[in-house]
């Protein structure tokens, strides 16, 4: 008799889905698939708003990343305004920009590391659930939960200094930036009391590479062999190949590294991708156009930026840049669970940057918005945390959005998500009768690898009540399980 | 007759020039009576409420009364309070007030007044009214969710003739503030600005800039409203 089994809702992720397991006759997995479950409608209600509003009202899609919304919308705005397309902000708006989006980045990869992924690490995918946690990681571990929570906080402070808020500020405006950096600001950033120093975040930020290779050393099963699938990756990269968070052009590489979009300008991106829907989910399907629905899907995230980057512009992520290439000899990493290398390497080189940018004086003074011809149609495409992310608008003559289309990170990665849920359902649930927590689990981690933020609204850690249903081949419910 | 004239607030002393309206004397003496409708140079209205204050035993709004001698005038009290904020409440659900992405937020006086009197939520059920946005004005939006019809716009921005470039169009719960048709053309963008600053919430918005003022320096950021009045160092006579 065929099974469908449902995991639902999944945990430590950011909103809510659910995974449902297709079994045949003799118990062999036909399907798996994610489904995101909820539904929000930005793209419609965002028609008939002010243009210059949306930087502020389109973050509200999230409260974990909303500074990467805020700042790609922006970016779009930029381009409406005729500010130019990501090169034409005064210094002080770019770099001010810029700072925003490096503390947010490093706010969030350390949130997903410390907080959601490191659990599955420190205590084994199969560790009694009740351990699986963040508390436990502070309980045994104090110094890494320390770093973890002191990391994301010195990233939140990053980006109250720029944008006003450590939540859904205000400062990216069209066409640049609405404040300056102060010097007291400037100077609790780089050398403040408590945790709050930038050379100690770059050092925390080596340690937590280090102590992920150490773990990488001791368990190389889990971070090379799990779930692993050959699969394109795309991201922006600046003009010259090295790796850019903010601002470049469209590059994606095959599972074998061969180029098969050529770094294009973004403000086309409808040319080179378009989004399929499928019944069952409320994620659409991006693809690249010129290879079809089929097989043009591809990864985005830190594990893509790693693989269609040359190298990185700051020395000690560069360094660890080198060490990945290395490993991975020259090719791209088809590794999920190499995503939390990939999160390390650019927690690193965002605390570069970010000392960098501290020591600019262009973010003390100089002018802050620059505005050219109006146009009626924007792109504004940013590598958020979870990978790039697209907006894109277009506005009436009376100003108002008249067309929104917004492609998350997260929806970039559904295929691949799906993918990897395939892969260890297949490895772990094949012929098995009994479902255990810790094949729940390995599926769940597959998942986080992404660090998906499937709502891009909220933020869920901990344990949520996950359902398992199995279904018989005629879909009648034999068995349900509940975990609290 | 004295120009001057002698009453109390809650019990203190104050003294005033006569003929003022209550909210102005107790400006004067250091005391803030919460105004909305109410706009220094502006013939008052008295529509809001907010300014309800007990002369004598009796309700009054403090905007529209000249202050006498001997008046006794209860301002901070605890029933006049919860008064002022069951206004407050009712005009956040009668209208659409999405403070999150109103670029007026933080200059917001409505905002502001929800924040000092402590609402967390409004008591009455949201109404959810369908309103338009106008963006047909080359020079302003008029967002009408957020109107509160204090008539402000119309009392204080007119053309050269006194003429009022604002006006209510329709009645009843149908009725709204809109840019006269006929004198639309004389809104410049110097009295755009101005409406966009009479205006106490964020329905008058002029067009193409916003947000450039950053978090942290908006007018009631930091400090409540009416602390500019009740920090204000007055000289006894």
């Amino acid at each position: 008799m065929g099974q469908k089994i449902t995991i639902e809702p999944v945990t430590r992720v950011e909103g809510h889905g659910k995974v449902t397991i297709h079994l045949d006759n003799e118990g062999k997995i036909e399907q798996t698939r994610l489904h995101i479950v909820e539904f929000r409608g930005f793209e419609r209600f965002v028609q008939g708003r002010p243009y210059w509003e949306m930087p502020v009202l389109v973050q509200r899609l999230c409260g974990i990343c909303p500074v990467s919304h805020h700042l790609a919308a922006a970016k779009a705005m930029d381009v409406i305004v005729g500010a130019g397309t990501g090169e034409g902000l005064t210094p002080t708006g770019e770099k001010m920009r810029r700072l925003m989006h490096y503390g947010q980045m490093f706010q969030s990869h350390s949130l997903h590391f410390f907080h959601l992924a490191s659990p599955d690490l420190l205590f084994g995918i199969d560790a009694d659930p009740l351990k699986r946690n963040i508390i436990h990681v502070a309980l045994q571990h104090r110094d890494l939960a320390v770093q973890g929570v002191m990391m994301r906080k010195y990233g939140q402070e990053v980006i109250k200094a720029t944008a006003g808020k450590k939540i859904h500020g205000t400062g990216a405006i069209p066409g640049g930036i609405n404040k300056h950096l102060t010097e007291e600001e400037r100077d609790y950033l780089l050398h403040g009391d408590d945790y709050m120093d930038i050379d100690k975040m770059v050092s925390w930020a080596q340690d937590a590479i280090e102590f992920f290779k150490e773990y990488h050393k001791k368990n190389k099963a889990v971070i090379d062999g799990f779930a692993e699938f050959p699969s394109s990756h795309l991201s922006l990269v600046r003009k010259d190949g090295a790796l850019d968070l903010y601002h470049g052009v469209l590059r994606a590489v095959d599972s074998e590294g061969k180029k098969i979009l050529h770094d294009v300008d973004y403000q086309e991106y409808f040319r080179y991708i378009d989004e399929e829907v499928k019944s069952w989910s409320y994620m659409k399907f991006p693809y690249l156009k010129e290879i079809g629905k089929k097989s043009g899907w591809y990864t985005v995230g830190p594990l893509a930026r790693m693989n269609t980057a040359e190298f990185i512009d700051t020395p000690l992520a560069q360094k660890e840049f080198e060490l990945f290439k290395q490993y991975n000899g020259g090719k791209p990493s088809n590794k999920p669970m190499h995503s939390h290398w990939a999160r390390l390497i650019e927690i690193l080189h965002t605390a570069e940057k970010m000392k960098q940018l501290l020591n600019d004086p262009d973010l003390m003074e100089g002018e802050l918005v620059t505005r050219g011809t109006k146009k009626f149609e924007g792109v504004g495409l940013i590598e958020a945390p979870r990978g790039t992310l697209f907006h894109h608008y277009k506005i009436g003559e009376n100003d108002m959005i008249t067309m929104a289309n917004l492609i998350v990170s997260t929806t970039n990665n559904n295929q691949p998500m799906n993918e990897a849920v395939n892969q260890v359902a297949v490895r772990v649930m094949t012929g098995r009768k009994e479902i255990t927590e810790g094949m729940m689990n390995a599926v769940e981690v597959a998942i986080r690898a992404y660090d998906p933020c499937l709502s891009c609204a909220t933020h869920a850690i901990g344990q949520m009540p996950l359902e398992f249903e199995v279904y018989d081949a005629e879909a009648n419910l034999i068995e349900r399980k509940f975990k609290h | 007759m004295s120009q001057f004239v002698r009453f109390t607030i809650d019990g203190t002393e104050c003294m005033s020039t006569r003929g003022q309206y209550l909210v102005d004397a107790a400006r004067d003496n250091g005391v803030y009576i919460p105004t909305l409708c109410n706009f220094p140079g502006v013939k008052p209205k008295g529509g809001c409420r907010i300014c309800t204050v007990r002369v004598n035993g009796k309700l009054m709004t403090a905007c529209t009364t000249p202050v006498a001698e001997g008046m006794s005038i209860e301002n901070e009290i605890k029933d006049i309070n919860e008064l002022r904020k069951s206004i407050i409440e009712l005009l956040f659900i009668e209208g659409n007030h999405f403070c999150p992405a109103c670029e007026k937020s933080g200059n917001c006086e409505l905002q502001a007044l929800a924040y000092r009197f402590r609402m967390l939520v409004p008591r009455y059920p949201y109404q959810f009214p369908v309103r338009r946005v106008d963006a047909s004005h080359p020079r302003i939006i008029k967002e009408q969710n957020r109107c509160i019809l204090c008539k402000r716009c119309i009392r204080a921005i007119t053309d050269e003739t006194g003429r009022s470039i604002f006006a209510y169009r329709r009645r009843s719960a149908r009725v709204e503030v809109v840019v006269d048709p006929k004198l639309g053309k004389q809104l410049t963008e110097e009295l755009a600005q101005k409406a966009m600053d009479v205006c106490p919430v964020g329905s008058i918005i002029v067009k193409e800039k916003g947000f450039h003022v950053p978090i942290g320096e908006r007018k009631y950021d930091t400090t409540p409203i009416g602390s500019d009045i009740e920090n204000m160092q007055i000289t006894k006579i």
